[in-house]
């Protein structure tokens, strides 16, 4: 254990020194990098969810911790930041009615996460907090700060399962591969109804437990096709549409008319 | 085959909303309705978001009732001008409503709202239908004349004052209850998707006395202009119409109205009013009870900040 403070030691004076010309005596320090293929991704109107592979490699990574598999890897793609409101039912009069609520700013829309093991086995539950990773350490940020924190935490285990159950928060465990000592391969579920917007893939290195280095690149997810063009259309130039709507339904009416005609 | 909808961002059969739409339309031909009453909840039933069911379910509305409303056009049977006054009261109506639908859409109880008026009201209409017409059947099986209510009966709604005469009606009423009537319609109509015929079509005879010839007319006459005032405004304010939603089930629903309409003329009237009676009660009854079962699930999220 001292050994290795040691070396954590080392490896933060390195970073410190990053700037300064190279200390000779102190191995430099391992860093992550991570590389996407393309910086969008379109989706078509029949995507029913694919797998992301996310390519990196470590840098200056020490044979002898790669051999022995200290290094681990955890692979997040976030989704776009927005609000979310939270809504409980509750019986009233006999009736399922949303009465309570709380509002979370900045919720991940969706959370990918692929790691090379079970996350209680890379890095304790204190690392986790710290660096905000994992869906269950996610932080989010409740609107009105003066409810009760119990009711905060309700909400936000509540928000978590929701988000899980519908396949937007999702942990792939073994996900992260190495395919050699420096290079590695993870693959993050994209769920069929992955939000459009720019994520983040963000990849944090570890080693025997300790955190090293988070290394990030940006994706930009976006509908394509036809169906995206009607949904844009539809927010854009929205009057436009609804003549459009209108029109069309009164087209039908009158050709199903012709067509089918009775009397 | 599946198709995904922009609007409703959810795969969908094809095959399973052109049926749906074909089923409505068999029965709204048949009965005169627009359908709108039924296409909503089923939407609902079928995991369509309430919000978008009732939007679409008004876009769809406007075709069964263009279509209806041009044949009775041909036949004469349309008044225009109390068309006109009903409609001035739905656009006023119908504007209440969409401001009422997104404010309760951001309080989180336009899901509850929407079953809840639909329970009460398919409930009420359908129970009085029933009744109404198992006596009727009663009656016409015992070989009693049935009982028509006088034509010259008045009512209060003939006292209020602003006399308007409908001509083609052969009517001289005061424009309040026609007013009212028409935004009534018009508030229902963009809260809950429906042309609103089935409250209609009972007021006009009942309430106003309007000859029954040109009362199916003149309410589909209204019920193209209300419905598609409120698709506008829903396409505009809340961005929830899917144009191919709303065009599948027309294209079932302009084809199975025709069949449904032949059909139609094999029944006798209250055959006809029992049989649309326990079908819209079926409706209420199938909502009732998924707001008193307990949610697989008693949490839901929303986007905040959209309303």
């Amino acid at each position: 254990m001292a050994g290795l403070k040691a070396f954590a030691a080392a490896a933060f004076l390195s970073l410190a020194a990053a700037a300064l010309p190279a200390v000779a005596q102190t191995p430099p320090a391992e860093s992550i990098q991570i590389g996407l293929s393309t910086d969008a991704v379109s989706i078509t109107a029949g995507f029913s969810g694919a797998d992301l592979t996310i390519f990196g490699s470590l840098e200056n990574a020490d044979p002898l911790v790669a051999r022995q598999g200290r290094y681990d890897v955890i692979v997040v793609l976030e989704g776009p930041p927005r609000p979310v409101v939270v809504r409980r039912k509750d019986r009233v009069l006999g009736v399922w009615i949303n009465l309570e609520s709380e509002t979370f700013e900045n919720v991940p829309v969706s959370y990918s996460v692929a790691t090379t093991r079970p996350l209680q086995d890379v890095t304790d539950p204190n690392s986790y907090k710290q660096l905000s990773l994992g869906a269950s350490n996610l932080y989010m940020k409740p609107a009105d700060v003066t409810d009760s924190p119990a009711t905060i935490e309700e909400f936000t285990a509540a928000l978590r399962d929701r988000k899980t159950a519908t396949g937007l928060y999702s942990e792939n465990v073994g996900g992260v591969q190495f395919l050699s000592q420096n290079l590695f391969r993870a693959t993050v579920r994209l769920a069929p109804n992955v939000p459009v917007g720019t994520h983040k893939a963000r990849a944090f290195l570890f080693k025997s437990g300790m955190f090293i280095k988070e290394s990030s690149a940006q994706l930009e997810i976006r509908k394509s096709g036809f169906e995206q063009s009607v949904f844009r259309v539809a927010h854009d130039y929205s009057f436009l549409y609804g003549v459009f709507a209108v029109s069309l339904a009164m087209l039908t009416g009158w050709l199903g008319r012709l067509i089918f005609r009775k009397d | 085959m599946g198709i995904y909808l922009p609007i409703a961002e959810i795969s969908v059969n094809v095959f399973v909303l052109l049926a749906m739409g074909a089923a409505v339309g068999f029965l709204s031909g048949m009965f005169g309705v627009g359908g709108g009453f039924l296409i909503t909840p089923l939407l609902i039933f079928y995991n369509i978001p309430p919000a978008i069911a009732v939007a679409t379910g008004a876009n769809q509305v406007i075709a069964s009732s263009f279509s209806g409303a041009l044949s009775h056009m041909k036949r004469g049977t349309l008044d225009f001008k109390l068309g006109g006054v009903l409609l001035a009261g739905g656009i006023v109506g119908s504007t209440g409503g969409i401001f009422v639908f997104a404010l309760l859409r951001r309080l989180g109880q336009l899901d509850l709202f929407i079953s809840l008026l639909y329970v009460v009201l398919l409930g009420t209409v359908g129970g009085l239908m029933l009744v109404e017409s198992v006596n009727a059947l009663r009656a016409t099986r015992s070989g009693a004349a049935p009982v028509l209510k006088k034509s010259g009966q008045h009512n209060w709604i003939h006292r209020l004052p602003l006399k308007m005469r409908f001509r083609a009606s052969k009517l001289f009423v005061s424009v309040i209850p026609v007013l009212g009537l028409g935004a009534g319609i018009g508030f229902l109509s963009s809260i809950m998707g429906v042309g609103g015929g089935f409250i209609m079509v009972p007021a006009l005879i009942y309430l106003l006395k309007v000859p029954t010839n040109v009362v199916i007319g003149t309410s589909l006459f209204q019920i193209i202009f209300t419905s598609a005032y409120t698709t506008l405004v829903h396409a505009t304010t809340n961005q929830t119409v899917d144009v191919m939603l709303a065009f599948l089930l027309m294209a079932g629903g302009v084809a199975g109205a025709q069949y449904g309409a032949k059909a139609g003329q094999k029944l006798r009237g209250e055959q006809l009013r029992a049989l649309l009676a326990m079908l819209v009660l079926a409706v209420a009854i199938r909502l009732a009870i998924d707001l008193f079962v307990t949610p697989p699930n008693l949490y839901s999220l929303s986007a905040a900040g959209l309303n």
